[in-house]
């Protein structure tokens, strides 16, 4: 590796570039928009990458190789953490031994995701520490501090993007890195890895004494450098917010934190009174605002009006002229559709004619909810069209609960709609209900990955196939189908109507390729019967994928 | 369209790339980052494509200069908006400055290109004539950005674009 290497990298390509420089082990995640491609390209630069069924699941298994004494990586979208929260809490408890970095990539703005929580509060709320990043050089460079404080507390490290940071390509130079030299080898540790409540005590107690080290040990780091400026203003600030304010004030003195749990409240307090008028310019929540404050520290934040969707140039400069008068509303784009062959509309045109009660799901399928079809009734979170759809049935009036079906994306279901199919056989409603998962064969929404139904890995090589039926078997459920949505909607129909009529359980799966993946599961396929391996695919003159 | 010779790196360059998903929006950014990337300057690219392949609205932005900050060009900044669909036109000429230049999809002969799918490419031809690279340089970054059976007819397209500009 040169020293000097100038590489242009997005936000997610610099995280992966670290992680292999910094000799991670094995990185595990589940797609997400912002955070899909770190793994894919942690893949491609030869490291080892795998999706794993959801984002909880990822996270232990990134645990596992972290208490085995090897660097780990684990990669989400924000809310990702939601669905892995409970390892990510005890785990703060636990600690590891090999450095263990998590990446919540969060949405401002919802480009592509049902909310916009701001994860920075789960560092607060698990202990961990959080860092930063405000372009693709501190991904680099923030990943690999991420591996190393994270060994020297033995604690896991937040990575906190946005989907500005992930997205954007800046210049990255690389460095030496220093990997850990001392193989992966399981080291016995029952008191500091078997949470029961006897050892979860001192593990709390630990915990709350590694994050007091943690503090001492950031207040006068460098991760919290000075941008010097005149003393008029003052502006105290973090991530990608940093470098719209270097542009919207280029005469103000600029605090920015890149360890942003625990705050370096000191250095915050001497820079507040180092100049006249001290701002904090944050995306999302008030956190910094809230924290600072609450320490003692007099400092003006932005109007609440500025907390909503993602902050720019246009809108630092608002915020620090105090301007609170109506922002300019952009001209609307145009929405995104189905694509014109997409195998969704076969299900969406006989589910709109039936005039079925639709508890839906999130993927490509959610954009049945717009005309012609209108036919999607529910969407929550990944998963809920089970559970939702059942509550439905449970309560509604017998002649309502009979139009009510679940629908659910193939990565989906197996993301977090299993369990919701146990529940539907433990639980069964009076008029029994109908599931119909959407089998494209893909990961549409997020850019074509694999799961565990297409019977490939991340990189696109044959492995075990989850197969529906005989999940659906194993679970009791009494009714089986499978239709081709492209080709069999009259069937389907039918189908459709029998179940509703019945007071049974059906499981019906639509099953067609997304014609964005078709040809590329053929290359596969022919790659997977040939001994060289698989062949990357090829994009064209436009990029082929989705987002979500 | 204004002297390449004119243009000062210590100032920071906005272009803002603007269409529909599945035209090639994202690709002429790369590949206009990568020609600024090589050339030796900072640059900073940032893209909204919130689900771009289902046809939706496509923007995305190319920053470069001595130092750049912000990813993002603020509206009301642009020094070029390239636009790939004639309907995008008016849902991006916020960014550019007053006296910004638009390029619009209609700039390039569609009838001249050997594929249709290459209009992005032409049009980075004709803001090429605006920006003080080198064609090498152009070449280059079109060749790391495409598969090789696709060379020839986008250096094609790139060549019409620097030719057919009115
Ligand atoms: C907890 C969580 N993780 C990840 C995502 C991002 N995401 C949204 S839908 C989806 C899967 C879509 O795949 P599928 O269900 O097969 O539907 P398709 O898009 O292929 O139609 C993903 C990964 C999310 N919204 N929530
Ligand atoms: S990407 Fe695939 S699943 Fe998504 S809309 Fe297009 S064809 Fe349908």
């Amino acid at each position: 590796m040169h020293a000097c290497d100038r590489l242009l990298l997005t936000g997610d390509e610099a995280v992966a570039q670290a992680a292999l420089d910094g000799g991670v082990a094995l990185g595990a995640g589940y797609p997400g928009t912002p955070s899909t491609e770190i793994l894919e390209h942690f893949d491609t630069l030869g490291g080892r990458a795998q999706w794993a069924p959801n984002e909880k699941v990822a996270l232990e298994v990134a645990i596992g190789a972290a208490f085995a004494g090897a660097r780990a990586l684990a990669t989400m979208k924000h809310v990702g953490l939601n669905v892995a929260a409970d390892p990510f809490f005890t785990a703060a408890y636990t600690g590891v031994t090999g450095g263990l970095v998590i990446v919540s990539a969060d949405d401002p703005g919802m480009a592509s995701s049902q909310n916009e929580q701001d994860n920075r509060r789960y560092a607060v709320a698990a202990g961990v520490p959080m860092l930063e990043p405000s372009d693709s050089q501190e991904c680099y460079e923030l990943t690999l501090a991420g591996l190393e404080i994270s060994e020297r507390w033995r604690i896991p490290v937040l990575l906190r993007l946005t989907t500005r940071v992930c997205h954007s390509k800046t210049v990255v130079r690389r460095r030496r890195v220093e990997r850990p030299t001392s193989a992966p080898r399981f080291e016995r540790d029952v008191q500091g890895r078997v949470m029961v409540p006897a050892f979860a005590r001192p593990a709390h107690r630990r915990l709350r004494e590694k994050l007091a080290g943690i503090e001492a040990w950031n207040e006068p780091s460098d991760l919290n450098p000075i941008r010097e400026g005149g003393d008029a203003l003052g502006i105290v600030t973090s991530g990608v917010s940093y470098v719209h304010a270097c542009e919207a004030a280029p005469d103000a003195r600029i605090l920015k934190l890149t360890m942003t749990h625990p705050l370096p409240i000191g250095r915050i307090r001497a820079f507040a009174q180092s100049v006249k008028r001290c701002v904090v310019i944050e995306e999302g929540d008030p956190y910094l605002a809230d924290a600072i404050r609450a320490a003692g520290i007099g400092v003006e934040s932005a109007p609440s009006m500025y907390r909503f969707g993602e902050l720019d140039v246009n809108r630092v400069r608002r915020i620090l002229a105090g301007d609170i008068t109506p922002e300019p509303v952009p001209p609307r784009g145009k929405p995104p559709s189905l694509c014109k062959a997409c195998p969704h509309h076969g299900v969406f045109k006989v589910l709109s004619k039936l005039g079925c009660i639709t508890a839906g799901d999130i993927g490509c399928y959610t954009l049945g909810v717009l005309p012609p079809y209108e036919a999607m009734d529910t969407c929550v979170c990944m998963g809920a069209a089970l559970g939702v759809g059942l509550g439905l049935r449970h309560v509604l009036p017998e002649a309502e609960a009979r139009r009510v079906v679940s629908v659910i994306g193939d990565s989906t279901f197996v993301h977090s709609g299993i369990t919701g199919l146990v529940e539907m056989a433990y639980n069964p409603p009076p008029t029994g209900h109908v599931v119909l998962i959407l089998d494209n064969a893909t990961t549409a929404m997020t850019g074509l990955q694999e799961h565990p139904g297409t019977g490939r890995k991340l990189d696109h090589t044959p492995t075990a196939r989850l197969a529906f039926e005989d999940l659906a078997r194993a679970i009791g459920i009494a009714n089986f189908h499978v239709v081709d949505p492209a080709t069999e909607d009259a069937r389907l129909e039918e189908l459709l109507v029998e179940a509703l009529g019945r007071d049974e359980l059906t499981l019906i799966v639509a099953r067609r390729p997304c014609v964005l993946a078709a040809g590329k599961i053929k290359q596969y396929e022919r790659a997977a019967s040939t001994p060289t391996g698989p062949a990357a695919c090829e994009d064209g003159n436009n990029e082929s994928g989705g987002q979500e | 369209m204004s002297d390449p010779a004119a243009m000062d790196v210590e100032v920071v360059t906005n272009v803002v790339f603007a269409g529909l998903g599945g035209q090639g929006v994202l690709k002429a950014s790369d590949i206009l980052a990568d020609v600024a990337f090589a050339s030796g300057l900072d640059v900073k690219k940032s893209e909204l494509h919130g689900m771009s392949q289902r046809g939706g609205s496509v923007t995305s932005d190319v920053r470069f200069g001595h130092e750049v900050f912000s990813p993002m060009v603020p509206v009301g900044e642009a020094h070029y908006l390239v636009v790939l669909a004639e309907s995008e036109v008016d849902t991006s000429r916020h960014y550019l400055r007053p006296d910004g230049v638009l390029i619009a999809p209609e700039w390039i002969d569609a009838q001249r290109l050997t594929n249709p799918r290459s209009h992005n490419v032409a049009l980075l031809g004709a803001l090429s004539l605006a920006l003080p690279f080198t064609t090498d340089t152009w070449y280059a970054a079109l060749e790391a950005n495409l598969p090789e059976r696709l060379h020839a007819v986008n250096r094609e397209a790139f060549d019409i674009g620097r030719s057919d500009v009115r």
